[in-house]
């Protein structure tokens, strides 16, 4: 055990890097953590980072407001794999015994999370879309869509620690930098061996398209409204005009119109752009969860009854094929100087 | 070879309403189905079997005793042997506990017959946690592989497996050791039609029943309410964002309505875009 107090509240994040890239999600959740800290007397805001060589990435996780950095290096961690990640990271909670352990919902996360919680035998609630302290005991309210959004829960864990929760990417703000923001790096001895670790990763197939709709400040997504594959085109030229990119709803990437990197959705993902323009999309509660968290939405479809119109910022009633050439046109005719960046 | 598939029963999520009234999820009459997800869990270890020249395909499921018509459609599908893991002490169950019955019960299962693969699928889509999978994994010490979208290789006398996961990135290539645990994909194994006698023999199929204390008995303290961590504090229906005007172009005329339109893509203030930065490529 380490000789330090261990009554310190400690909220960790799990600081997520490939390929020396950290995933903004972390950043997002240490802006998370630090409001829970507020609400949380005598709590310190902490981050988790595991890799080969990944040390002068700590700068980043002080300037979004860690006060210190777990650094496990080892080869090992070179590439994500469940097993070495998890073991490396149960055994620093077993060590420090943080009070909430914070986790991105990526694909790595979701992969290493239930097996950090299972280790360490506490609870987990997976998908936060809200992260709160309960004032009256101090406990971490971890509120999440279920039964396909259609109810929200609120998660306790009274007794396990730490209180873990995964939330998905741009489900939080991304917070503000503080530049000259320094912390304390804690190098954490870890060696496990490469012929203890029974996966190995052969190669790597590179998708050739790897559209981060995430991140879009402009999207225009197309639902079954569109009617085909060939209507996306259009909808394109639309995104282009605008800097922004193109997404779907289900039934659109069922179809096989588009690929499912860009499902915006209960499945697919969450996106939280400026402008978020939806057309032929009808709005079921399972698409509406994904693109809730946008500033501007218009809505274009036919039937005045669509229940996207019951989120839209404006609903038009109308065919996307004559109003969004129409759009097209205003926008191209005002010169935005928006950049595409498919 | 033997193959071990843990399956859920859902409600089907897509047919979830909820009642204006109270505001409650009405849950009568919503349609119970085979997770999604697992059926094409249970179809690969078929598929594997078939490729491999055979062996037997164990389905799993911990649920209520309606979760035995579940398992019945596995045994349509090819499964061989089906067991209902079901009591009322395994009640309110989260992760945590669930993957301790199922990691338990596949160990009684493994010391019958040795388990080569385990398969899950990738989510279940009433709770979407996908933990459960990893949970068990962890709990039976063997390597896990998420997401998983094809086997390329199988090698029962050499002890590996070369499976592809679907990550970020594209498809990363994962050789692994066995036994192997994985959460599957759809794209894992396309569902075909099940023969007559198939269904025939589902038709007869009676699911195996075990109870918290027989064959197994579960240790008391990790089952349930009990061996659970977390509670549902509290459960609501999300308040709607609200909308704003719908206005129609027939009503309007063309020109009125973009120029509308317009007008709120100005509110959205995307001028002067930066280049999206801080993506993971």
């Amino acid at each position: 055990m380490n000789a330090e107090q261990p009554t310190i509240p400690r909220i960790w994040v799990f600081v997520e890097q490939q390929e020396h890239q950290v995933h903004p999600v972390s950043w997002e959740l240490l802006g998370a953590a630090k409001r829970l800290s507020a609400d949380l007397p005598g709590s310190v805001v902490e981050a988790v980072l595991p890799g080969h060589q990944v040390a002068d990435l700590a700068p980043q996780a002080f300037q979004y407001g860690a006060s210190r950095v777990y650094v496990i290096d080892n080869p090992v961690l070179e590439i994500y794999r469940n097993l070495p990640y998890a073991v490396a990271v149960s055994r620093l909670v077993t060590e420090y015994r943080p009070e909430i352990f914070l986790i991105g919902a990526t694909t790595l996360g979701r992969d290493l999370a239930g097996s950090i919680a299972t280790r360490v035998g506490t609870g987990l609630t997976a998908d936060c879309t809200e992260l709160s302290i309960d004032p009256a005991n101090h406990i971490l309210a971890a509120t999440r869509p279920t039964f396909g959004g259609n109810l929200m829960a609120t998660i306790l864990c009274r007794r396990h620690r730490p209180q873990m929760a995964t939330v998905r990417p741009r489900v939080l703000p991304m917070p503000e930098p503080v530049p000259d923001a320094t912390g304390e790096v804690v190098n954490v001895p870890f060696n496990m061996r490469e012929e203890d670790v029974p996966v190995k990763r052969l190669r790597l197939i590179r998708a050739k398209e790897q559209p981060n709709i995430e991140y879009a400040d402009v999207i225009v997504a197309g639902g079954r409204g569109v009617g085909g594959p060939e209507g996306f085109a259009l909808l394109q030229e639309l995104a282009d005009a605008l800097g922004g990119m193109v997404a779907a709803s289900r039934p659109v990437v069922d179809a096989g119109w588009l690929d499912a990197s860009r499902q915006v959705g209960q499945t697919g993902k969450t996106v939280r752009p400026k402008l978020y323009i939806a057309a032929g999309i009808s709005g079921a509660v399972q698409h509406r969860v994904g693109m809730s968290g946008a500033d501007v939405i218009l809505a274009i479809n036919t039937d005045p009854n669509a229940p996207i119109f019951q989120i839209a910022t404006l609903g038009i009633v109308g065919d996307l094929y004559e109003v969004i050439p129409a759009l097209i046109r205003q926008v191209k005719g005002q010169s935005y100087d928006g950049q595409a960046h498919l | 070879m033997h193959a071990v598939v843990a399956i859920k029963q859902v409600p089907d999520t897509s047919n979830v309403r909820i009642d204006p009234e109270t505001g409650t999820l009405i849950r009568e009459g919503v349609p119970a189905i085979v997770n999604p997800y697992d059926i094409h869990a249970v179809e690969a270890a078929v598929q594997l079997k078939e490729r491999v020249g055979g062996g037997q395909v164990t389905v799993i499921t911990m649920g209520p005793p309606k979760a035995a018509e579940a398992l019945l459609e596995c045994v349509e599908q090819g499964a061989d042997r089906a067991i209902l893991i079901s009591d009322r002490k395994f009640g309110g169950a989260d992760t945590l506990a669930t993957s301790y019955v199922l990691a338990r019960a596949i160990e009684v299962i493994n010391a019958e017959l040795p388990v080569d693969i385990i398969f899950f699928g990738k989510q279940a889509i009433d709770g979407d946690t996908a933990q459960v999978g990893p949970g068990v994994a962890t709990r039976l010490n063997i390597p896990l592989i998420t997401y998983a979208v094809a086997i390329e290789e199988f090698d029962l006398a050499a002890r590996r497996a070369v499976v592809h996961r679907r990550v970020e990135q594209g498809i990363e290539v994962l050789e692994t050791t066995l036994p192997v645990l994985l959460t599957v994909e759809k794209e894992i194994a396309p569902v075909r039609h099940a023969p007559l006698p198939r269904l025939i023999a589902a038709a007869r199929y009676q699911p195996e029943v075990w109870t918290a204390t027989s064959p197994v008995p579960f240790d008391p303290q990790q089952i349930g309410l009990k061996g659970s961590p977390t509670v549902v504090g509290k459960a609501y229906t999300p308040a709607p964002r609200s909308g704003g005007e719908v206005i129609s172009v027939a009503a309007l005329g063309l020109d009125a309505v973009v120029a509308r339109a317009m007008a709120v893509i100005e509110q959205a203030h995307i001028r002067n875009l930066q280049p999206v930065t801080g993506v993971v490529s």
